[in-house]
């Protein structure tokens, strides 16, 4: 995985509350493209018209956000469906970082899986940052410092953010979470152990029907 | 003293592997369900050169892409045809039982969890579906994940996960005649918002809960997700224990009375602390119906839709705006009276016997509208033989709806099952998002007798009217 450690790019913004994974990316695509074939079809029923042709007042059609490596987002972003394919999509389009006021919880667990940084700043931070980066007509760029959990406007206003240790680590170094808990066989193998013992009515054998 | 805990800890606590520090625990699975759209962890799985370390947890069925059309055969959705074929080869070659086509078993696999007894009180599931969340109504912890943690789980039958925080919704009080488990959730989120649960598992309780049936409970904890909470779950009591008795993978004998002696335990301690604590009059619930594309945006069916003039948030008026321009409604009209093209009965929200009961109730001796195309989607294969044994599919094709087989179909569109753009639907679904029923569709969420009296008016309409 990718490790994360500082961001300074144009961030588009795109305030309007509950983004959800349909949204980010269709259901239709997961049946025929893999992983990393999937950045063209971020958001795209917002970018495109029916007829295949780019819808202009569209953020992402829009220079300099085109080239957004950071999406300032409403509240309860990627909510609803699982599909990680939201997160490849985000990745294909050249997304890093999320910053929400919330977002989607399952979204949240596919980001560190894949070496995408959601920031949760409140909902006032957000629209400060929107302003700032709308006044300048979207080239002043955003700062995300994992390192420093810092999130710096263009103007030099720093917001700092929450993250989990271990979530920050791992997206700082690009670890693994599989290989990690590999490792850990021997505590699994105990743990199931004493379930198996303690609750046997859980662990079927077969079924009786 | 140690303070009381509820439910949800009680559970999670008992499949802690590990602390890893930061709020992070490493979490033992007891059941996995999977799905046909799990190609591709399972082929990531086998490129990494990984086995599956639990088959004996973990079961699969085929629901999002296979086709729903009458006298279906494994050609009729080709489309699908190498996925189908990879996930069969993969859970066979893993010693994973899945449940095909044409048998018991087969079918939503959020349907099939609590039928075959896969799915216990006390026990920690995950799919990889953002409704495995349905489960809790037997009193599990059960929530959705993403593809690479369905990966981890095959890999190490484990997750790594925060822990989150406790909320508890109360119904209080008797639901009234016409009010269904859709409308007491779809009434809540109205209430709290998309994002009202965000950071919480959800316990569900009170009077009106405890006198829900299972279906009716799981149909409750199906859109936990849609307020934002992973997890959503109900207290197991007799009503439960009843419901399990006897289901093909439920423990029998000697483990049952076990199980039982477990399972009596698992409620919240009278002195549990939840961070988060919402009451609600049930008797106060009118059937409910959606009008936007987030299931955040709900109104009685005796309501207007909103006027976005009266929302003072530029961010939120937007959302109304463009929400109601989506839709083809008037800003304050009345929902009651919108003309409809589609109604779905199905989902893993409303697909099992007592929904189709329910709607049936509403449709028999009745006719389909002139010009509404009516689909009715068992949830399961034993739903569908159930509904034929009490002759429910001769009272929806009386009516003229259309009785399809068994998977998850128009809900999320994924097999080919849309309806049209620019089209109305009344769907029993979860998920009235922009798109999700089919580019440019147009969804309003209800229940089934909700669903099917629209199907009979052609029209949104009140069922306790009809």
């Amino acid at each position: 995985m990718e490790p994360f450690t500082v961001l300074t790019a144009i961030a588009a913004p795109m305030p309007e509350p509950n983004i959800d994974t349909d949204m980010i990316i269709r259901i239709e695509r997961l049946r025929d493209l893999e992983p990393h074939q999937l950045g063209p079809y971020a958001f795209e029923n917002r970018r495109y018209r029916p007829d295949g042709s780019e819808t202009p007042d569209f953020v992402l059609n829009r220079e300099p956000y085109r080239r957004a490596r950071i999406i300032l987002a409403g509240p309860n972003f990627a909510c609803g469906s699982s599909r990680e394919a939201a997160v490849w999509a985000l990745r294909g389009f050249g997304v890093r970082s999320v910053i929400a006021p919330s977002f989607g919880p399952i979204f949240v667990n596919n980001c560190y899986q894949n070496g995408l940084l959601p920031v949760v700043l409140p909902e006032a931070a957000v629209r400060a940052l929107i302003e700032e980066v709308e006044a300048a007509a979207g080239r002043a760029e955003v700062t995300v410092d994992l390192r420093e959990c810092t999130v710096i406007a263009p103007s030099g206003g720093r917001w700092r953010f929450e993250i989990d240790a271990l979530r920050r680590e791992a997206l700082l170094k690009g670890l693994d979470d599989v290989a990690l808990t590999l490792s850990r066989e021997a505590e699994i193998a105990a743990h199931e152990a004493r379930d198996r013992a303690a609750r046997a009515w859980l662990y079927p054998a077969t079924a009786t029907g | 003293m140690r303070p009381g805990r509820s439910l949800f800890d009680k559970i999670w606590d008992a499949h802690v592997v590990a602390e890893l520090g930061g709020g992070h625990s490493l979490m033992h699975v007891t059941r996995h369900l999977m799905h046909d759209g799990d190609g591709v962890p399972l082929q990531r799985l086998t490129a990494r050169g990984l086995k599956v370390r639990s088959p004996e947890l973990t079961f699969a069925t085929l629901d999002h892409t296979v086709s729903t059309e009458p006298g279906r055969t494994p050609a009729t959705a080709s489309a699908f045809a190498a996925r189908l074929a990879l996930i069969r080869a993969r859970a066979a070659a893993a010693g994973i039982r899945l449940f095909d086509i044409g048998e018991p078993g087969q079918g939503i696999v959020h349907v099939i969890g609590p039928e075959l007894g896969l799915s216990l009180p006390g026990s920690l599931i995950v799919c990889g579906d953002s409704h495995t969340c349905t489960h809790g109504g037997l009193g599990a912890v059960a929530f959705g994940i993403g593809a690479s943690e369905v990966l981890h789980v095959l890999a190490t039958q484990c997750l790594v996960q925060r822990k989150p925080r406790r909320m508890r919704v109360r119904f209080e009080g008797r639901r009234a005649a016409g009010v269904t488990a859709k409308d007491m959730i779809l009434h809540l989120i109205g209430r709290i918002g998309a994002a009202g649960g965000v950071g919480y598992a959800v316990e569900f309780a009170g009077a009106a809960v405890r006198a829900l049936q299972i279906e009716e409970r799981l149909t409750l904890c199906n859109l936990s997700i849609e307020m934002g909470a992973k997890i959503g779950l109900v207290a197991p009591d007799e009503t439960t224990f009843e419901y399990l008795a006897g289901r093909p993978y439920a423990p029998a004998g000697a483990a049952w009375e076990a199980a039982l002696r477990y399972w009596r335990g698992l409620p919240s301690d009278e002195d549990a602390v939840f961070d988060r604590e919402v009451e609600i009059d049930a008797g106060a619930i009118a059937p409910q119906i959606t009008w936007g594309t987030s299931p955040e945006q709900v109104v009685a069916v005796d309501q207007r839709v909103p006027d976005p003039a009266a929302e003072p948030d530029p961010a939120r008026r937007q959302a109304i705006e463009a929400a109601l321009d989506y839709m083809g409604l008037q800003p304050g009209a009345p929902i009651a009276g919108t003309p409809v093209d589609w109604v779905f009965i199905g989902s893993c929200a409303n697909s099992r016997i007592s929904d189709l009961r329910a709607a049936a109730a509403v449709a028999r001796g009745r006719r389909v509208a002139e010009g509404v195309h009516a689909w009715v989607v068992p949830g399961s294969e034993a739903v569908k033989r159930q509904a034929e044994a009490e002759g429910l599919d001769r009272v929806f094709k009386d009516a003229g709806f259309e009785w399809r087989e068994p998977g998850c179909s128009m809900c999320l569109a994924m097999n080919g099952d849309r309806v049209p753009r620019g089209q109305r639907s009344v769907s029993t679904t979860n998920r009235n998002f922009v798109g999700r029923q089919g580019p440019g569709a147009r969804t309003h969420l209800a229940s089934p007798a909700m669903a099917a009296a629209a199907a009979i008016s052609g029209r949104i309409a009140d069922v306790r009217r009809l």
